[in-house]
């Protein structure tokens, strides 16, 4: 039956770009036409709209459908066009080439197999002819056939050709493409579109549609490892359904997944699917699947899966070749939110590191970005972010740049010089070695008649962590404990004083204080510290740094209450929008997924959160034997 | 390896989770055509046999009587939670819109109305680009403006399926997660699921309705395509336009564009 074999037959998106006025609307009109695309009502609807603007067939019409595109004879936006030849089905993505529609075409060219780039043969190859091939290449449009188009201006010359062939395919080369074919056409004339030109007899390779005909579709990379990003997670009845699609590799049921940057484990348990039928034991790339697991481990949107070999990079920083599509401009210390797969995340700019000049390739220095402009760029997010390199599995080393409301750029991640960090902190420990104390913790313990600790508060600002963390502090001390408080006052004035309050210096800050916290600890302390400590990541860090000794109290009270108690007025200053990134209003909190104590200071007065909190360090800190000596 | 009806798929699935996902309030319109119905029955895939947001008729009363006979009976059997929204007479509709394109923005008044009371961030849509030129030119996710207004001279960027999901306040999401289809795949799909349509689509006496719209600006094509296989091997050789039968998109050489830059689907 003609409609099943159909469904499998190959279907080729390619896109039509190059620089503005070179033909590329109307190449596709005529190629619509001379292959029998064109609907009879629509060859009618374009003859009829060129007669009302007194131009003779203007093939651009087929596509350029607004009123604004064909009164000014310019392609707005992208659009998309079914085309059937004999042996498969086209979709034409047509690319705006003027300077300003840029996004527009990035937008289109993005979800091309292959592309077709036009370049007219007396004008030669200009700005947007390389700017186009530099954004196919960075889009990773590999395969392209280049249409050397309006030949009928230069008296279908060979040596025209050869000249601008030879100059586009010397640019080619540099930046990694190598053309399948290059054609030389007349697009408005027909010639060399659907069979060879008697005019150009010198031209002895394939007309436009045959080196068409010679692209094959991208195909989902099924041999790459497994790559499933977290979509959602379902509850909608008793299942609890993982959900996502399948970027790369495949996922059997038993499969044992890693799910990064969490390292939550588990197996994959059933894959499930609607309407009820035979349970798949297996899927692949490409597919929008659901599976359950078999251990009820926390995932959400933004996690990615994959198996426990050939696991995606972890790290907090990373390299990237940007495309800036922003009003505005990009600088050094900005921040913005990143869309990698299904994970949404704030980063900053770290570093500017090279402005890339389309038109000769030279790289420059630049303290700025602006719009269309190409660059490497240096990202630090406060959170670490499961990625791969671009050229290792693209969907997972691309992005787009998210700021207020608008896409304001479009990257490819390249690690080169950065660790993976899910490896970072064994390999650095490898290089030192410990001097050993000659006296150990259990000497220091027995004569403070305490351990060594570090009493983590978390909380948002107007919580009461500094209230409780100072009354804590003077109880302990009365009883003759070994005990300080690091805040903002005291570590922010010296130790940090470097530091401002962009979210890289933040995370720089918990960092050092929670080594610094460590030290007190191994010193034989109780140290409390008293930070708001937003990110999960940053007190998981601390936690790691102080071994053993960590212990995590979340001072709780939600953002009402803390706006109503403001007594630094703080909230008042950020709803009015001067204080930026400020935790709770502008920025998020991270509440710990499993604290040591909770003390909620909505619920309980101050007296009652001291007595919790001391109670809390009597049991777990305290030596129970020997008492401290009594003060 | 994937069918090509398994990609097409694949892809709408994936955006119907991201809806869901990053939109919400969230509702979707259902006109009660093909298109619509494969859509609502990728939905259901989507979230296992759930369609997990409200579904919408647009009703000007206007219908076919064989349309509302499909929506009584498929709602309770599909478990929707549907919601009919009476658009207001053809009086409120702009005056300078040529007679069949007022009779259509009626729809687009009835969405404006919907949007202001439900309070929607997401409306979707089971939009083609294949069906018509201006649709040609769609984001997936499409933001209008707080009157409704589709400002396409400065689309958002799209690529990679990263959709835009941030908003200006008042503003509102058209999600279209059937662009990429063809009007043959919708029908390929619609057999190989065996999802149940308007019987109006196969022809009777020489006739059928190609595209669904309301009885006063729609009009049967001729046609002896009589069950599913038929439609198909009409559409493999045909030249005519899905929309031929509809008035409104053929009343001046902008009347669409207009429509559609006011808020039309």
């Amino acid at each position: 039956m003609a409609g099943v074999k159909q469904d499998s037959r190959p279907q080729l998106r390619i896109a039509v770009v190059g620089h503005v006025d070179h033909g590329k609307s109307t190449l596709i009109g005529r190629l619509l036409h001379d292959t029998g695309n064109l609907p009879a009502a629509k060859l009618a609807e374009i003859e009829a709209s060129s007669r009302r603007r007194g131009v003779e067939i203007e093939w651009s019409f087929a596509l350029d459908s607004f009123q604004a595109e064909r009164d000014q004879a310019v392609t707005i936006d992208t659009t998309q066009i079914p085309l059937r030849t004999p042996r498969r089905d086209i979709i034409i993505i047509d690319a705006p080439g003027h300077k300003e529609f840029l996004k527009n075409m990035i937008s289109g060219a993005a979800q091309a197999d292959a592309a077709i780039l036009v370049v007219e043969a007396s004008e030669g190859v200009s700005e947007q002819s390389r700017r186009h091939a530099y954004l196919l290449q960075l889009l990773g449009i590999h395969k392209v056939v280049v249409a050397i188009n309006k030949m009928d201006a230069v008296g279908y010359r060979e040596s025209r050709f050869a000249e601008v062939g030879k100059e586009l395919s010397e640019y080619l080369a540099k930046i990694g493409i190598s053309p399948l074919a290059l054609v030389p056409i007349s697009a408005r004339a027909g010639e060399n579109l659907v069979k060879a030109s008697a005019k150009m007899a010198w031209y002895r390779g394939p007309d436009l549609l045959a080196a068409l005909d010679g692209l094959m579709p991208a195909q989902p990379p099924v041999s790459l490892p497994l790559r499933l990003p977290v979509q959602n997670v379902y509850h909608f009845d008793t299942r609890r359904i993982v959900a996502g699609r399948i970027e790369s590799g495949r996922i059997h049921v038993g499969d044992a997944l890693i799910f990064s940057p969490g390292n939550q484990e588990a197996r994959v348990k059933t894959i499930e699917i609607w309407p009820p039928g035979p349970a798949p034991s297996e899927a692949e790339a490409g597919q929008s699947i659901g599976i359950t697991l078999d251990r009820p481990i926390f995932v959400e949107r933004g996690d990615l899966a994959s198996h426990d070999k050939n696991l995606p990079i972890l790290t907090h920083v990373f390299r990237a070749r940007i495309f800036w599509l922003g009003r505005g401009s990009l600088t050094p210390g900005a921040s913005y939110r990143i869309k990698l797969a299904t994970r949404l995340a704030p980063v900053t700019v770290q570093s500017i590191d090279r402005l890339i000049d389309t038109e000769n390739l030279a790289g420059a220095e630049s303290s700025s970005v602006s719009t269309n402009q190409i660059a490497e760029v240096t990202f630090r997010s406060p959170g670490l972010l499961a990625l791969d390199e671009y050229s290792a599995n693209p969907a997972l080393g691309r992005f787009v740049l998210i700021d207020g409301a608008d896409t304001v750029a479009a990257g490819i991640i390249n690690m080169e010089g950065f660790p993976d960090e899910r490896r970072a902190a064994a390999d650095a420990r490898r290089n030192l070695f410990t001097a050993e104390h000659l006296f150990g913790a259990d000497a220091r313990n027995r004569r403070n008649g305490h351990r060594g600790a570090v009493i983590w508060f978390t909380g948002l600002s107007g919580a009461g962590k500094s209230t409780l963390a100072m009354e804590v502090e003077r109880r302990l001390f009365l009883q003759g404990y070994q005990v300080y408080v690091l805040d903002g006052d005291n570590v922010r004035r010296g130790l940090n004083a470097d530091l401002g309050f962009a979210p890289t210096d933040r995370v720089e800050n918990i960092r050092r204080i929670g080594e610094m916290a460590a030290l007190f600890a191994d010193a034989g302390m109780i140290v409390i510290t008293s930070f708001i400590s937003p990110y999960i990541a940053d007190r998981d860090r601390a936690r790691q740094a102080a071994k053993g000794a960590f212990h995590e109290i979340y001072i709780k009270a939600d953002v009402a209450t803390c706006e109503t108690r403001d007594t630094k007025g703080l909230y008042k200053r950020a709803r009015a929008g001067d204080l930026a990134d400020f935790t709770g209003i502008s920025a998020p909190y991270e509440e710990p997924p499993s604290p040591e104590l909770v003390v909620d200071t909505m619920r309980h007065p101050v007296g009652d959160s001291v007595r919790a909190i001391l109670d809390y360090i009597e049991s777990h800190i305290v030596l129970k034997s020997a008492g401290p000596a009594s003060g | 390896m994937l069918s090509h009806l398994d990609e097409l798929e694949a892809r709408t699935i994936y955006i119907l989770r991201e809806a869901h996902a990053r939109v919400q309030p969230l509702g979707m319109l259902w006109s009660i055509g093909k298109d619509s119905n494969a859509l609502l029955w990728m939905a259901r895939k989507a979230f296992f046999g759930r369609v997990p947001f409200p579904v919408i008729q647009l009703d000007t009363a206007m219908e076919l009587p064989e349309v509302y006979e499909f929506r009584d009976r498929i709602v309770p059997e599909w478990g929707l939670d549907l919601h009919v929204e009476a658009c207001p007479p053809i009086e409120s509709t702009d005056p300078n819109l040529p007679p069949a394109s007022r009779a259509a923005a009626r729809k687009t008044e009835g969405l404006k109305n919907l949007i202001a009371a439900r309070g929607y961030r997401g409306v979707i849509l089971g939009i083609r680009r294949d069906e018509q030129a201006t649709r040609a030119k769609e984001r997936v996710f499409s933001p209008r403006d707080l009157g409704g207004n589709w400002d396409f001279r400065d689309q958002p960027a799209e690529l990679w399926d990263q959709f835009k999901t941030e908003l200006q306040p008042g503003a509102h999401l058209r999600i279209h997660p059937l662009l990429h289809w063809r009007e043959i795949d919708i029908w390929r799909y619609t057999k190989r699921e065996n999802i149940p349509i308007v019987p109006l689509y196969l022809a009777r006496n020489g006739k059928r309705y190609r595209s669904l719209g309301e009885k006063n600006i729609t009009f049967p094509i001729e046609s002896n395509a009589a069950t599913i296989d038929e439609i198909i091997a009409e559409l493999e050789t045909t030249t005519t336009s899905e929309r031929a039968g509809r008035s409104m998109d053929h009343e001046s050489e902008d009347a669409f564009e207009r429509l559609r830059s006011a808020g039309y689907m």
